[in-house]
């Protein structure tokens, strides 16, 4: 057993990442293959620390770590303070950051090699790790915005990464811009529960939450707002039309970020606040929809994209929808268990997407197909995903969905159809990509862009080793770490995450053997139908996009959203009508009034000068009516 | 000390402008000395002002025109507390910045530096004038270098815009001279602090009226929408180092008075009108952020901007708390150093491509890295994104907002979210895209006098972002009195 963590070495988890930063910017930007060594060492002390504070957090049964708050900021009523909690939902937080960002950084050096902007790529992403990080460590609201924010600047910068694509840079600033709609609500949450409370200490508000110190109606409020950001964040309905754009990105980027950690952010966001949604059961009950609806909508949407990353980015939507809906039901266990095994095997779907990718320079699937004997190891570890996000027993992605399952089954079972519809639309879509990309004849990939660095995809084959290796690591808890919660550890340490009032209130988990064997048939059902369609070929997908044709087009424009929030709304009623309007009323009349003052006070000085004739007699004569005006005007104001 | 620091400026114009012609080329390295002699001192002051004690410190005064008869003295009085003394490191750094952005003025060198030095002058003035009539006498100083530095080494419709910034200056400042008067002769004197310690009941027209007189100097100077319009023009037509000093500093002049002499000297009237200006306040934070989304010329741009976050100035000051107040002038400085590197930015933009219109820009960061990366910082600490100033002061003037008004609250954070609009399309069109022929050739920001300013810019952005406690607790010393009369 190793001695409880020291406060100052769980700020090192924080500090090493954001030291790789300072290093690559200051010191070896000139040498890209020492940053990328640097940001990897960075990474995996932080990976190490984590362990050590897994190991304390398990031996305080998961409750939180006395670290002391330390002094930011004192004005008057307003105290800011920036201090740790180490709690069992935070390790575990921890340890899905770290590894998954310590495997992607692997993969990123065979991914990126060669790419003009290799240092600025590990800066940026030593950045993001260590945002992460601090978003999930400090324990003020306050303090964890600002990660929050930074985490989304890193998104940002990275998505637009190859800024010389127009399309990259539209989506980075479309992404930055839809999270930060969900913040607005998120920032005023913090404000007021800072007026009603005056305080951002998370464990504060959510014992005043509690113990029923807060009038529910500012609660539900305040969840909602942080419901907001959540939704921006974690891009559920209607705010998730950021995260397919986002696609633009590196691929390591997206299964570092828009998979296993960043979009999770809002979750873990309404998990660490799950006390005031228990409480505000208004609010819970619309993360509750809110989550069903994005699951099944994104799952439709996975069903007809061709582009294998945004099959990906649809199935991630959904599975986060998965988890809010689990939360709104009060599985704030199952929302965080599946949290973490979707963390492993989401990320490993999207590092073989890349893998493809580097193969066939193209994430188009109506040109790939026939890859498994080209890339075994891809295929391998990529199928092996596919099943444990399909759910299928006895991988990862079974026993976290189960659980979710297994409380929509008790809570709502409107919602409990829901899920098991998104069970089956899983399987499908997951191996219509299987069957697309790896089965069949190989349909010739893409010619690499001009002075880039892609690789010959007449001949695809197996990527470099250090692409591989992460791949088949991550292999690993996709398959097993659904084992992890079947003696009820993972709920153990979380449990101990919540205010002692909460601890054994949470809900006992049962494992369901008809919802189990009912799930576990509708994923093979999933996958057959799949195989109908796209592997047997049996089935023609054409005849039914020809006889559902109305439906296809809405799934193939994305319910319209993005027409309605680009085109009519933002482009159209912000800043056509509304900034154009007020443009005009700028130029023309608020402009225009002091000018036409102006002007009619030099008209006026004209005819002024006009009176001044020199002649005496018109002087005495106005002296003489101005006198009279005088009188008669004291007269007026003072009667005798 | 003060005194020293206030005239140093002029001393130092005299003697550039009376240089001989075969010495011209001395007058950028006198003014850069003289400039740096006062930052040195204005960061000495610093080091030396004792913040455990309320009040003014480092006071100089002396009667100056003694009328006692008449029931009045004006004096000569200088001093600062930790809201002056904030003001006045602004200042001196942002002046440093002038004179090195300045270097390749070539028109009328000896002039062009002169003035920048009696502007100088007129602003710390401002900032540490502590009688009424004197402080209106450094507030007119400032128009005269002004209009000069705009008229004659501006472009575009420089004359129009230097008169239209006169004008309207002008007839605020007159309106706020009566204002000065009535309270002067109400009270029996223009001593700021004293009036600021004293209960003002009655005067020879209602304190209602006095505080509007006032604060319609302040709030053309702020600027309020619908008072806003000269500041546009005023930033496109003038030289680089005037929009700097423009948007820096004189702006600030009117936050500043805002606090030191509405909220210190009639407290009870302000609290009156505090609904009024937030929604004031939330009125110049949506319109100018609208109105910025449609701007295609850099500085047009950054102008409107300004009317937008100088909107949380006075919804900070409208909040009448001591969180938000502090915000207020917190945002002032932030505001001063963040918009201050933008329109450093435009310029080398400009000195490199000869166009400030966005839609002919772009892909610059292809060619030019310095400059866009730094562009981009200054952009991020615009928009308010965490770990720069402006997050800090924008949080606090919110949250000390947020204690009494709700719907300006809304509308201010709402604000934010059309900074990152704007911000970010800018950025998207001028630095990003493929890389466009006609400005493959453009030479990088690599001298000195370009990267200097830049650096100590964005690292000041940093630090007050990252660690803002010593520049709040500054500020602070001076709010806590003012928050404590409000009651």
């Amino acid at each position: 057993m190793l001695p409880e963590i020291p406060e100052g070495v769980v700020w090192a988890i924080l500090l090493l990442p954001i030291g790789s930063l300072l290093t690559i910017v200051l010191w070896t930007r000139p040498n890209p293959r020492l940053s990328g060594y640097v940001t990897i060492a960075a990474i995996a002390g932080a990976f190490l620390f984590s362990l050590w504070a897994l190991d304390s957090v398990i031996a305080s049964d998961g409750t939180a770590l006395a670290f002391r708050s330390h002094e930011w900021l004192t004005v008057g009523d307003l105290t800011v303070n920036v201090g740790l909690r180490v709690d069992g939902l935070t390790v575990i937080m921890l340890l899905v950051v770290t590894t998954v960002s310590l495997l992607v950084q692997i993969y990123s050096q065979g991914y990126m090699a060669g790419d003009g902007g290799y240092s600025r790529y590990f800066a940026y992403m030593s950045l993001f790790t260590a945002s992460m990080l601090g978003l999930i460590l400090v324990d003020s609201i306050l303090v964890l915005f600002v990660f929050w924010e930074l985490v989304g600047l890193c998104s940002y910068l990275l998505i637009g990464f190859w800024f010389h694509k127009p399309a990259a840079v539209r989506a980075a600033m479309k992404a930055f811009l839809v999270t930060r709609l969900g913040d607005v609500g998120l920032l005023l949450a913090i404000i007021l529960i800072w007026t009603k409370t005056g305080t951002f200490d998370i464990a504060e508000i959510q014992e005043l939450a509690v113990v029923g110190a807060i009038s529910v109606n500012v609660l539900t409020v305040f969840a909602l707002g942080i419901f907001a950001g959540a939704v921006g964040k974690s891009a559920q309905f209607p705010l998730h039309v950021w995260l397919p754009d986002a696609m633009e990105g590196p691929t390591p980027v997206s299964a570092l970020i828009h998979a296993a950690t960043m979009v999770v952010a809002g979750v873990y966001l309404v998990a660490r606040f799950f006390p005031v949604f228990e409480v505000a059961e208004d609010a819970q009950l619309t993360v509750a929809v809110v989550g069903g609806t994005t699951a099944l909508l994104a799952a439709l949407l996975a069903v007809v994209a061709t582009d294998i990353k945004r099959v990906l980015a649809y199935s991630t939507i959904s599975q986060l929808g998965y988890m809010m809906l689990a939360l709104g039901l009060g599985g704030y266990v199952a929302a965080i268990f599946h949290l973490l095994t979707h963390a492993f095997f989401k990320a490993l779907l999207f590092l073989g997407a890349g893998s493809v990718n580097h193969a066939t320079n193209t994430f188009d699937m109506r040109r790939m197909g026939g890859l498994r004997k080209m890339m075994p190891l891809t295929h391998a570890t990529f199928f092996v995903a596919s099943l444990s996000l399909a759910g299928v027993f006895p991988l990862a992605g079974f026993w976290s969905k189960d659980e979710i399952l297994s409380q929509a089954w008790t809570e709502q079972p409107l919602l409990f159809v829901v899920a098991m519809a998104v069970v089956f639309l899983t399987a499908f879509y997951m191996f219509r990509a299987i069957f697309l990309t790896f089965e069949g004849e190989y349909q010739g990939g893409e010619a690499p862009e001009e002075d880039s660095h892609g690789a010959d995809q007449s001949r695809p084959h197996e990527s470099p080793r250090v692409m591989v290796v992460p791949l088949l690591v991550l292999a690993v808890p996709a398959l097993l770490i659904g084992f992890a919660n079947v003696s009820g550890g993972v709920e153990h340490l979380l449990a101990g995450a919540l205010p002692l009032e909460m601890r054994h209130a949470l809900p006992e988990f049962h494992f369901n053997w008809g919802i189990a064997l009912g799930s576990l048939a509708l994923a093979l059902a999933g996958i057959g139908s799949a195989w109908l369609f796209y592997g047997a070929r049996v089935l023609s997908a054409e005849r039914v996009r020809l006889t559902l044709r109305p439906l296809h087009t809405l799934l193939e424009r994305k319910y319209f959203l993005d027409d309605l929030f680009e085109g009519v709304l933002v482009r159209g009623l912000l800043y056509r009508v509304g900034a154009g309007a007020l443009s005009l009323f700028d130029s023309l009349v608020v402009d225009r009034v002091p000018n036409e003052i102006a002007r009619g006070l030099r008209l006026s000085s004209v005819g002024l000068r006009m009176l001044q004739t020199g002649q005496v007699q018109v002087y005495g004569a106005m002296a003489f009516a101005g006198l009279l005006l005088a009188g008669g005007l004291a007269f007026l104001l003072n009667p005798l | 000390m003060l005194t020293f620091l206030v005239f140093l400026p002029v001393l130092g114009a005299i003697v550039v402008a009376t240089l001989p012609r075969d010495q011209e080329r001395q007058a950028k390295p006198t003014a850069l000395a003289v400039t740096c002699i006062v930052l040195a001192g204005s960061l000495l002051l610093f080091a030396l002002f004792d913040r455990d004690v309320s009040g003014l410190q480092f006071r100089e005064r002396f009667t100056w025109i003694g009328a006692g008869e008449a029931g009045f003295n004006i004096q000569y009085f200088l001093g600062i507390d930790g809201l002056g003394l904030t003001m006045v490191i602004l200042t001196a750094f942002l002046f440093v910045v002038a004179i090195l952005i300045s270097w390749k003025v070539e028109l009328r060198t000896k002039e062009y530096f002169a003035w920048l030095l009696v502007l100088e002058t007129a602003v710390l003035g401002v900032f540490t004038a502590q009688d009424l009539i004197l402080f209106f006498l450094f507030w007119e100083l400032e128009l005269v270098p002004m209009y000069l530095l705009i008229s004659i080494w501006g472009s575009g419709r420089k004359d129009y815009s230097a008169m239209k910034f006169v004008l309207f200056t002008i007839t605020g400042s007159a309106l706020m001279l009566v204002g000065f008067l009535v309270l002067g002769f109400a009270a029996g004197t223009f001593d700021m602090e004293l009036l600021a310690q004293m209960q003002i009941n009655d005067a020879a027209i209602p304190l209602s009226a006095v505080f509007l007189l006032i604060f319609a100097g302040f709030a053309v100077k702020l600027p309020i929408v619908p008072l806003h319009t000269w500041l546009p023009d005023a930033h496109t037509d003038a030289p680089t180092a005037v929009s700097v000093i423009l948007a820096g500093v004189l702006l600030k002049m009117g936050g500043y008075g805002m606090l030191r002499i509405l909220v210190g000297i009639l407290p009870d009237t302000t609290q009156d009108y505090a609904v009024w200006l937030a929604s004031l306040a939330a009125l110049s934070i949506l319109y100018g952020a609208v109105i910025t989304l449609r701007q295609t010329d850099l500085k047009r741009l950054i102008a409107y901007s300004s009317v937008s976050h100088m909107g949380y100035v006075l919804l900070g000051i409208a909040a009448l708390g001591q969180v938000g107040m502090t915000g207020a002038a917190l945002q002032m400085f932030s505001h001063g150093v963040i918009t201050g590197l933008l329109f450093v930015m435009v310029g080398m933009i400009y000195d490199r491509t000869h166009t400030r219109n966005v839609n002919e820009l772009s892909g610059l960061a292809h060619v030019t890295p310095i400059i866009a990366i730094v562009m981009v910082m200054a952009g991020l600490a615009s928009l308010g994104l965490p770990a720069m100033s402006g997050f800090v002061a924008e949080v606090m003037i919110l949250l000390g907002a947020g204690e009494r008004f709700v719907a300006p609250t809304i509308l201010g954070v709402i604000g934010i979210l059309l900074a990152a609009g704007y911000i970010l399309w800018m950025v998207q069109r001028v630095m990003f895209g493929p890389k466009d022929p006609r400005w493959a050739e453009l030479p990088d920001a690599t001298s000195w006098w370009e990267q200097l300013p830049m650096a100590a810019m964005l690292a000041v952005i940093l630090a007050v972002g990252i660690y803002p406690a010593p520049l709040v607790d500054l500020i602070d010393q001076a709010i806590l009195p003012l928050a404590g009369r409000l009651g």
